[in-house]
């Protein structure tokens, strides 16, 4: 018989004590740079916190948030906005039903960022009881999306469609409204502002731009030189330029090249400069997707008798598109901070709201560190959690596990 | 038997690839040309209601326009052409010094992030998450509203005696100029960075033939120091001349003066940037084997060799795509610069339009410049590329 070998126990994890010998004080040098970064941070975060609560001025924020949110949007038609706020919660819960956990990370992200909004303490008067209660049905409505989503009956396709049709109807009927309707009375362009049009711009942006990156993408890779050459063109063309400048091409250049008569929105102005710079940046994306697929792919398609249009949408796009998902998140965070550069043609976006409220009152004038970092916060907010969402989705998808 | 017709039956016109696709040629061309035939003609009939012609002989008209700050001379009186050619150089210098400095930051961020000290990692990991996650429009308005318009006057600056001295005016730094007989020295200084260059490849490229130890590392490293130190004493030993600045009057002279604008701006992007950068290079280290080190170890590398032998050159195959891409972010994020009033490209350009009154002219020259700057960049880099990519065998 052969005697088995008593195995010694496991190490035991390390404890508190030791996790600091071990990560902190390891050789001379590592104590040495954790007693200097540690007096670095602590003085760091006094300053901060005692300039937080004590030194800083935070009027210009407590003064009007709603102005933060929407702009000049008029106050008597705020349940326009609050209907398009609950769609699009209740489509948000519904995804999360139908789609498991590629979107619970940002539902429930939107469903904590509402109920801090709605308990949030603040003393003024337009912030009124009603607006809270409104916004706080959101997360309740996310949580009611998703019990609806998760029932067998509902697919996928479903709440695809209701989204198209909310992303159709938010933009074009509920907030512009009609010229001669009691119900929804036009709400001008120039009175939109804040975090709304932030959001319009790029969630439009990136949508709008969609259809044409796949199009660029598909040419880039065309055997058609001539088409080839066009959308190599473009795409390297809009890639070199920054996104001001062709901003300004939209804002100001472009009614020099249309007729006349024609005159365009301000704000859908901006939109077409943004779609245009990102369906470049969308374009690449999708042709990093479609490089991916397998040959075999194609030829096995063509094996069974497909013709190269149908071997295009029902086999090549539907696999990379799904490969570039966590690439276009990526993307639409940039085009997100991006979109401030909207305040350069005169659009009040976030940052154009905020300069508006430091020339709003003399007293605001100096408090410009305030106001700014203020809303360096909500897009930090915005833009963690979604590539946050986005690390999430990618381990979901298992991108990088193929 | 088969009759020979049923093989060789012609395939009908519109189902032939071929016609096919000389037909989408054909018609995807007209379509773009017809567009852009429509767009001109709408802007030839514009300019021509409002007598704006297409040519660029303004550039030789006076700009009568002030720039506030310039690399080469510059008064109003000279031409718009001239006016441009001092946006693309500010366009430009605040490029090459945001790139310099963002590498820089980047470096030490990647490497604190990879400290296996807990309390640095996490530094470094704040720092990196705040900058990626905020607008760089935000950062630049914090760090110039915010900050740089808030420094003291004058005569209460912020100061390091006799080395900087920081107000509201800009950074005004002690610099180092040439004294008589100076150019020799500097001639000595760029001799020495040359021959250490051809040292440096002639030693290794016969090392690497002859397979002997030739001490290229070192001989050239020598080069480099010993020839500028032969002009310092040739020169007299007093070559450069400390400029330091003086408070006269209401302001300094003297000294290398930044403007607030320039200053905000430059540490905006760079700031920004290096944090993308540290990312980038994050990722370049982690994806150098564990098992190229222990091997490195096993043959008896030292630490220093194995940092400049193993993980460098492996590292570097994935550090220098994307950051092509962040240095080429950040020479088109210079653009922002208006928006402070920094006066580079961009905003000079947007100043001409309005002066000379011809702005597509104008905005074709700004496009072409952004162009011809991403290009050249991105093609300089790329060569640099294809030389540290691996070469298959």
């Amino acid at each position: 018989m052969t005697v088995i070998p008593q195995e010694s126990a496991p190490p035991s994890p390390p404890g508190g004590l030791e996790w600091i010998r071990k990560n902190l004080f390891s050789t001379w040098y590592n104590s040495l740079l954790t007693i200097a970064g540690g007096t670095l941070v602590y003085f760091t975060l006094i300053n901060i916190i005692t300039w937080i609560f004590k030194t800083a001025d935070w009027r210009p924020i407590t003064v009007a948030p709603l102005l933060y949110l929407i702009g000049q949007y008029p106050r008597e038609e705020l349940w326009r906005v609050g209907i398009s706020m609950l769609m699009i919660s209740f489509l948000v819960g519904m995804s999360w039903g139908v789609w498991k956990r590629y979107v619970r990370s940002f539902a429930i992200f939107l469903g904590i960022l509402f109920t801090v909004l709605a308990v949030f303490p603040l003393e003024t008067p337009t912030i009124t009881l009603p607006i809270r209660i409104f916004v706080l049905i959101n997360p309740f409505l996310i949580y009611f999306g998703y019990r609806i989503g998760r029932t067998k009956r509902v697919l996928g396709r479903h709440v695809a469609t209701l989204w198209l049709v909310a992303l159709l109807l938010i933009p074009l009927v509920i907030l512009p409204g009609f010229d001669n309707s009691s119900l929804l009375p036009k709400v001008p362009t120039t009175v939109w502002g804040g975090l709304m049009i932030t959001l319009l711009l790029s969630v439009g942006g990136i949508v709008l731009s969609f259809p044409f990156g796949i199009l660029l993408a598909l040419g880039r890779r065309s055997s058609l030189p001539m088409v080839k050459l066009f959308s190599i063109f473009f795409i390297e063309t809009v890639r070199a330029v920054p996104l001001v400048t062709i901003l300004f091409m939209f804002s100001v250049l472009l009614a020099l090249f249309l007729p006349t008569e024609a005159r365009i929105d301000r704000v859908i102005r901006a939109l077409m400069g943004i779609v245009f710079f990102s369906a470049a940046y969308t374009a690449e994306n999708v042709r990093g997707g479609l490089q991916a697929i397998p040959p075999g792919q194609v030829e096995a398609a063509k094996a069974v008798g497909l013709k190269n249009f149908h071997t295009t949408v029902l086999i090549v796009l539907p696999q990379a598109l799904r490969l570039v998902i966590p690439n276009i998140v990526g993307q639409f965070i940039s085009l997100f901070k991006d979109t401030t550069l909207v305040y350069i043609v005169g659009i009040n976006d976030l940052l154009g709201i905020g300069n508006a409220v430091l020339n709003l009152n003399s007293e605001f004038v100096r408090l410009q560190m305030e106001v700014y970092l203020f809303i360096a916060i909500i897009f930090w907010i915005f833009s963690y959690f979604m590539s946050y969402a986005s690390l999430q989705l990618e381990k979901a998808l298992g991108v990088g596990e193929r | 038997m088969v009759k020979d017709g049923a093989f060789t039956t012609k395939i009908p016109i519109w189902r032939d690839e071929r016609v096919l696709k000389a037909a989408a040629q054909i018609i995807s061309s007209i379509l773009v040309f017809a567009f852009i035939y429509w767009a001109i003609n709408n802007f030839i009939e514009i300019t021509q209601q409002r007598g704006m012609p297409l040519t660029y002989e303004f550039l030789n008209e006076a700009a009568g326009f002030p720039i506030k700050e310039s690399f080469i001379p510059y008064e109003s009186t000279m031409s718009f052409g001239r006016a441009v050619l001092v946006g693309v150089i500010n366009t430009l210098v605040v490029s090459a010094a945001g790139i310099l400095l963002a590498t820089l930051l980047g470096f030490i961020v990647g490497l604190m992030r990879l400290s296996s000290n807990w309390l640095i990692s996490r530094i470094a990991f704040v720092y990196i998450e705040f900058h990626r996650n905020i607008p760089l429009l935000v950062l630049l308005f914090l760090w110039y509203f915010g900050i740089f318009t808030k420094l003291p006057a004058v005569n209460q600056s912020i100061a390091l005696p006799d080395l900087i001295y920081i107000n509201q005016r800009g950074f005004y730094l002690t610099w180092p100029d040439l004294a008589e007989g100076g150019a020799l020295f500097a001639a000595s200084l760029v001799a020495g960075i040359i021959l250490a260059i051809i040292a440096w490849l002639v030693l290794r490229h016969i090392r690497q033939v002859k397979g002997t130890e030739t001490y290229f590392g070192r001989i050239s490293l020598a080069v480099l120091f010993l020839v500028p130190l032969i002009g310092w004493f040739v020169s007299g030993g007093q070559p450069l001349l400390l400029d330091v600045p003086v408070l006269k009057g209401f302001n300094y002279q003297g000294g290398l003066r930044l403007t607030t604008e320039f200053t905000a701006l430059l540490i905006g992007l760079a700031m920004y940037t290096s944090a993308f950068i540290a990312e980038v290079i994050r990722a370049g280290i982690q994806a150098v084997q564990k098992g190229q080190i222990e091997a490195a170890k096993a043959v008896g590398l030292r630490s220093s060799q194995i940092l400049t032998l193993i993980i460098i050159p492996q590292a570097m195959r994935v550090i220098i795509p994307p950051l092509i891409s962040q240095y080429l972010n950040l020479t088109k994020n210079t653009s922002l610069a208006l928006a402070i009033g920094y006066q580079e490209l961009f905003a000079i350009g947007k100043v001409t339009i309005n002066q000379a009154g011809r702005a597509v002219t104008v905005f074709i020259l700004i496009m072409a410049i952004y162009l011809v700057i991403s290009l050249l960049t991105s093609i300089i880099l790329n060569i640099y590329n294809k030389r540290v990519q691996f070469i298959e065998r």
